[in-house]
């Protein structure tokens, strides 16, 4: 009960800090004696979870080898990408240096992971070195496959009503010069997203419901048709959600095209074709918003790592999903988007994810069994237009979670909850960089 | 430490305001509360003239603050969508309120000086 309690109480601090956190933020826990240790620790991935694990194992652990790689120079803070191809942040708003992020103590290699060899315990990169390890974290993020999508490619977006906001900082900003076109000018707007598992699938409904507004209050109403190409027969997996979402496109005149999966685009002829399970099917457009299938980088799949009968094109690492911890290697632990686990490619997901890994590593360091759990918990404050976002919490049964229950309802659409995501959240992601949420 | 610390409603507030305009309103806060403080020790008496003005800034306070708040989150009244919203508008508006009334009442005194 008393577990039961505090994680409650953390949740509400970590989302509430428009509702009376200060109180909270005077409770500070009692920091455990770090553990004495010579284990070599290596951390693939210095994005959202690899920063702060790394933050966190620092305080943990005394004596660590622990050695983070990431061939970027720049840290990405990815849940403002939305906000940039909206035209209501700079490309600059997500981005950060990587080195800046980390501890003293740790040492940062500015490489790939080139490959992991699980049995000898050993990752090379692609400088050439070889790291030995005790134990194994792997954060390394996820490929966006844009040459899936036939007569696509990046040097697109931009321009002849094309945006692709998951790129990057630059092409988010890219796809803005894109969308407030379509603003201006009216036509018609096709929203996609992947049939994979992809990060955040709250993010492609943000675009449309946020192009969609923007569009109507730029040129009027009636000018804009705006279609929404949804992977399967929902528009959410929770289907709560999904629900509340098919009301709210009936509500804002979107049309929802289900089972559509972009398969190519003639960027000449601005027609994209649907996989559909009638067989293709042409749209005409104006706007188009790419997000590619979505995969394990090869160096995960090529190491063994990967699922063998699940998600089998995408190559997810095969965690148990209460503790990510791998299912035949125990010394290895997943994190983040490359996790084979339901849902959960967020930063609120790497929020609770983190401390699972640290408790389960830290045990085992000590010889003993960690205990902490990891229930699915996510979450996604749905923006709905400028100025209001729906705060959805969920966990791995689809079941709501929500922090503030009666105070923040879940699926209503709230001004709070909009402040939440355009100024609340990044601090509190960057101070979970930090390790210090 | 899964805690909402005090950095971290630092780091909210610098988000919303960016880093030099909210160091700026906090000196401009900390300043006008140390004067205001000032003229109450100086004057030994609260002044009802000064403060019946002070009070009809009140309402001018409260506009300006939620407006300066909606501008920046790109924000609009059409917005408020709940209870919440509008306990957080008013509570901004009080706060907006407050402060006016004593930087209006601190802003008298020390330009019109003790004498009525």
């Amino acid at each position: 009960m008393k577990e039961l309690f505090e994680t409650t109480a953390s949740r509400r601090a970590f989302m509430g800090l428009f509702a009376g956190g200060v109180a909270a933020a005077a409770v500070q826990p009692a920091v455990a004696q770090a553990v004495q240790t010579s284990a070599r620790i290596v951390i693939i991935g210095a994005g959202a979870a690899g920063t702060s694990l790394a933050n966190r194992l620092v305080e943990r652990l005394d004596g660590a080898d622990i050695t983070i790689l990431d061939p970027s120079a720049t840290h990405l803070y990815q849940p403002g990408l939305s906000l940039v191809a909206a035209g209501l942040k700079p490309s600059s708003y997500t981005e950060s240096q990587t080195a800046d992020w980390l501890p003293s103590g740790v040492s940062l290699i500015t490489e790939a992971a080139a490959a992991i060899d699980p049995v000898a315990k050993t990752v090379g990169t692609s400088g050439g070195q070889t790291l030995a390890y005790d134990f194994l974290v792997v954060a390394p993020g996820l490929v966006l496959d844009h040459d899936a999508i036939e007569g696509f490619s990046l040097d697109m977006v931009g321009s002849n009503g094309i945006g692709a906001l998951y790129a990057g900082p630059q092409y988010a900003a890219k796809t803005w010069e894109a969308a407030s076109k379509f603003a201006e000018e009216g036509g018609v707007g096709l929203f996609t997203r992947p049939a994979t598992e992809m990060k955040c699938a709250g993010a492609p409904l943000k675009h449309t419901f946020l192009i969609d507004d923007i569009a109507k209050r730029t040129a009027g109403e009636g000018k804009h048709e705006i279609h929404y190409a949804a992977n399967n027969n929902s528009l959410f997996g929770v289907p709560i959600v999904s629900e509340k979402v098919r009301m709210l496109f009936e509500d804002r005149g979107i049309t929802a095209q289900y089972s559509h999966v972009l398969k190519s685009v003639d960027a000449g002829a601005k027609i994209a074709t649907f996989a559909t399970p009638e067989g293709d099917a042409e749209m005409e457009y104006d706007y188009l918003h790419v997000i590619p299938p979505q995969r394990a980088p090869d160096v995960i799949r090529e190491s063994g790592l990967s699922w063998a009968d699940k998600w089998t094109d995408q190559g997810w690492v095969e965690v148990d999903m209460k503790t990510l911890r791998h299912l035949r290697y125990p010394d290895i632990f997943a994190l983040g988007d490359v996790a084979g686990v339901p849902k959960g490619k967020t930063a609120a997901s790497v929020k609770w994810q983190v401390p699972v890994v640290e408790d389960h590593l830290v045990a085992a360091i000590n010889g003993n069994e960690g205990t902490a759990i990891y229930d699915g918990y996510t979450s996604c404050p749905l923006i709905t237009r400028v100025g209001r976002a729906m705060l959805i919490e969920f966990d791995y049964r689809n079941n709501l979670t929500p922090s503030f229950p009666g105070v923040i309802a879940p699926l209503e659409e709230l001004w709070i909850s909009w402040l939440m995501k355009e100024v609340a959240l990044k601090a509190t992601y960057n101070a979970m960089l930090r390790g210090k949420a | 430490m899964e805690q909402l610390t005090f950095g971290t409603l630092i780091a909210v507030f610098e988000e919303i305001f960016g880093g030099v305009l909210f160091w700026l309103m906090v000196v401009a806060a900390v300043l006008v509360t140390v004067a205001y403080l000032y003229v109450l020790v100086r004057d030994r008496s609260v002044s009802m003239r000064k403060f019946l003005l002070a009070q009809l800034s009140m309402p001018i306070g409260a506009v300006a603050a939620v407006v300066f708040v909606q501008v920046m989150t790109h924000s609009q009244l059409r917005d408020i969508g709940g209870p919440v919203d509008l306990i957080v508008v008013l509570g901004i508006a009080v706060v907006g309120a407050i402060g006016m009334a004593i930087l209006v009442y601190t802003a008298q005194s020390l330009l019109r000086g003790k004498s009525e």
